[in-house]
């Protein structure tokens, strides 16, 4: 039987266990609207293509599945380019389909074309401009494998109007060859052998894990490994949530805002043992200080990550999860546990007397104003870390990251690399899509909130029940802290005290609009908000000038920190 | 360090472009870049040397290697190869001076491709070096344009 090109998408979809696409319709993709009702996949109309990829982003960190949006050709393809780099940057798993003009038109300025293959080529894993029917179905497999495997990422696929009208007949391939594209998933055992060896020998261990921890799904493995050698855990942003933040191991998020604790035993460890992560900027602070002490050992999956900012000692490629199964294998007979742990004795004390010394912490408000961290602390216990925090970027990204304890994998979600302001709130949509029954809280600013605020529409016409906290300062906080701190207070443009009024904003689109004002109110506001099956805005009034803390200036060694 | 890189590379479209934009994007710099086919149908060789510390170097070759259409890339410095380039010199040759060019295109091997009243085309191959001596040499009688390629590479057979 033929099908057209639509159909054929169509099906690849179901055939990939598609569920739900986010996306947003447009001359170059009717074709694919018109049969989208033949098939079993739960289309979700977004008000703005950026919020359409965001969402689908959300979507697959939540899930780990990978998130699937549809938009057309030209602006409906470029408004989507900051939420594809965002994902590119955190190696998020998503496919983007994009319209194109009919091939005969390509490269004629035709109405709406861009060349959308071009302009993503630097911030997609991979990316395909079709341009016969009878490629799509390769190509649609190609996509999907791409973007899950490996390393995972983004993939967009362009698809020309004449190539979705056009027929054949389908056969979804069973599976896929490709000769240039071969990730290495297992260790080296040679390499392995040393790793276990160096943690063997080690007296001041520590354990740096990334967001390839939760993409490779390493979470027990990594739990495994400290619990059973007792070794002290730290994480990048991204890796928020693989391992128990309530845990005594843990030590909270290390780098530019990262916990005394964290930067203090990065700065003492004879072993690093970094995992999934990539030796962020953020994360280093001035390279050359960073881990003076310590033997280096990196496990990525990515080769291109490894001695790329900071020179290693030991690396392993491969992915996290097989890594880690391959050194508990060494590790695992005859292991020793209460031997493991007074050999790490002094140092575990030692790591925790650092965060006693100086722990996560505020100053008690002076005028009455509400402590943004107060907020992010109070949430953390009404939800008792069971909840789907999505954040903004910015000082209320910060907050969330080290005042709420993640507890379990994909349940932080936050625009790492990119550092997207307006990521937040459609991420925590696509997030409540996938988990209708649980709590999706979208911790906000004012000033990000306001970027992605029209798809408040697209949650009340599909009941997704999304709670936004916005911590209200009145400020692009975190820009203005830097203007404070190293601009001689130069607040200049940084002030956004004209804002809506975001209780009648909620109202207007359907939703519930909360005010808080006093830290009385505080908790029982949220349970409110949050006991309610409808959308929420609640507009959280803070102290205005309070900063995040600790912090590293950019470009300073980790032990330089500013504590409160 | 100079380098030269053998790339295979799928021969799809967009993949010069998916090479070149990973040098300007990452900030590497392109010495010369040479591409053809292979035998192999539809695959694709590039050349490409290039200039870096032997961190940006093993930088260039794993984002390479990360490119999905890429198929395999050799450094081949390292290695025992053959390495040529090509150059087309049009050069002034009144009377008087022919006699000269032709000797210098003797001595060098080189080719004379095209000849005028008052000019000779020369085509020369060989490595980096023997081009520059023979460009160096035909300088005095005044070059009038120069095509040159880039370098392109094999690696020698195992003795
Ligand atoms: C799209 C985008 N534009 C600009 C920035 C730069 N930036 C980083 S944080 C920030 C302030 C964010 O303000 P708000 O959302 O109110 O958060 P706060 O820091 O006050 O919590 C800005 C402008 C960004 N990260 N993303
Ligand atoms: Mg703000």
């Amino acid at each position: 039987m033929q099908l057209t090109g639509a159909q054929v998408l169509l099906k690849c979809l179901e055939k990939e266990a598609v569920k739900t696409v986010f996306g947003f319709p447009g001359g170059a993709v009717i074709d694919i609207y018109d049969e989208l009702p033949n098939f079993s996949i739960e289309h979700i109309l977004v008000r703005h293509e950026q919020g359409a990829i965001h969402a689908a982003d959300g979507y697959a960190r939540a899930t780990g599945e990978v998130g699937v949006c549809l938009v057309t050709s030209g602006p409906g393809a470029t408004n989507a380019v900051t939420g594809i780099a965002t994902a590119y940057m955190d190696s998020i798993p998503v496919v983007i389909f994009t319209g194109q003009v009919p091939t005969p038109l390509i490269g004629n300025d035709a109405f709406q074309e861009v060349d959308i293959v071009g302009i993503t080529r630097p911030c997609t894993k991979h990316n395909y401009l079709v341009k016969d029917v009878r490629d799509l179905a390769r190509v649609v497999k190609q996509a999907f494998y791409l973007a899950r495997s490996g390393r995972p990422g983004p993939v967009l696929v362009d698809l020309p109007k004449d190539v979705l009208q056009a027929t054949c007949t389908f056969e979804y391939p069973r599976n896929v060859r490709m000769r240039s594209y071969n990730p290495n998933m297992r260790p080296h055992a040679g390499q392995t052998r040393k790793v276990a060896r160096l943690l063997q020998e080690a007296e001041r261990p520590l354990i740096y894990s990334g967001g390839g921890v939760l993409s490779a799904r390493a979470h027990r493995e990594l739990t495994w490994l400290a619990r059973r050698l007792s070794i002290p855990v730290t994480s990048t942003l991204m890796g928020l949530g693989a391992f128990p933040g309530d845990d005594e191991l843990w030590l909270g998020m290390l780098g530019m805002h990262g916990t005394y604790a964290a930067n203090m035993a990065v700065n003492n460890c004879d072993l690093l043992l970094a995992i999934g992560a990539r030796f962020d900027d953020r994360v280093t602070g001035k390279v050359n200080t960073f881990a003076p002490k310590a033997t280096i050992v990196h496990v990525d999956i990515d080769p291109t990550s490894i001695q790329k900012n900071v020179a290693v000692h030991v690396p392993l490629v491969a992915d996290c999860k097989s890594a880690l199964s391959a050194l508990k294998e060494e590790l695992e007979p005859g292991l020793d546990v209460p031997a493991w742990q007074e050999k790490h004795e002094t140092w575990v004390k030692q790591v925790r007397s650092w965060a006693e010394e100086h722990p996560l912490t505020y100053a008690p408000s002076e005028n009455g104003r509400i402590k943004p961290q107060f907020v992010v602390e109070k949430i953390y216990e009404i939800t008792k870390g069971e909840a789907i925090i999505a954040t903004e970027v910015g000082q209320n990204q910060m907050w969330a990251a080290q005042f709420y304890r993640f507890r379990t994998p994909n349940s932080f979600l936050s625009s790492g690399g990119l550092g997207t302001m307006g990521y937040g709130f459609p991420a925590a949509m696509g997030a409540q899509k996938a988990f209708p029954e649980k709590l999706v809280i979208n911790i906000a600013g004012d000033g990000s909130i306001q970027m992605c605020i029209q798809e408040m529409a697209t949650v009340v016409c599909n009941n997704l029940p999304v709670k936004i906290v916005i911590l209200n300062n009145g400020y692009l906080g975190m820009v203005r802290q830097w203007q404070e701190l190293f601009y001689k207070k130069n607040y200049c443009q940084t002030c956004m005290d004209a804002q809506p009024d975001f209780v009648r904003l909620a109202e207007a689109y359907g939703a519930e609009g909360y005010r808080i004002t006093e830290t009385k109110d505080v908790e029982p506001v949220l349970r409110e908000a949050f006991a309610s099956d409808k959308p929420a805005i609640v507009d959280v009034r803070v102290e205005k000038e309070e900063n995040v803390y600790p912090m590293v200036p950019a470009g300073a060694s980790l032990t330089e920190m500013l504590l409160v | 360090m100079k380098h030269t890189l053998s790339v295979t590379v799928e021969n799809e479209p967009g993949v010069l472009s998916r090479v070149a934009g990973l040098f300007s994007g990452r900030g590497f710099n392109i010495e010369s870049l040479n591409v053809g086919p292979t035998l192999e149908p539809g695959v694709s060789r590039m050349t490409i040397t290039t200039e870096g510390d032997e961190q940006i170097i093993e930088q260039i070759v794993k984002q390479l290697r990360k490119l999905v259409t890429v198929i395999k890339v050799r450094d081949l410095t390292e290695l025992k190869a053959v390495s040529r380039e090509m150059v087309l010199v049009k050069v002034n040759a009144e009377e008087g001076k022919r006699a000269e060019i032709l000797r210098i295109t003797d001595i060098f091997r080189c080719k004379v491709v095209d000849v005028s009243l008052d000019e000779m085309t020369i085509e020369c191959t060989g490595d980096a070096g023997k081009l520059e001596a023979i460009i160096d040499l035909l300088t005095r009688f005044g070059i009038k344009e120069l095509a040159r390629t880039g370098a392109t590479a094999l690696k020698r057979a195992k003795q």
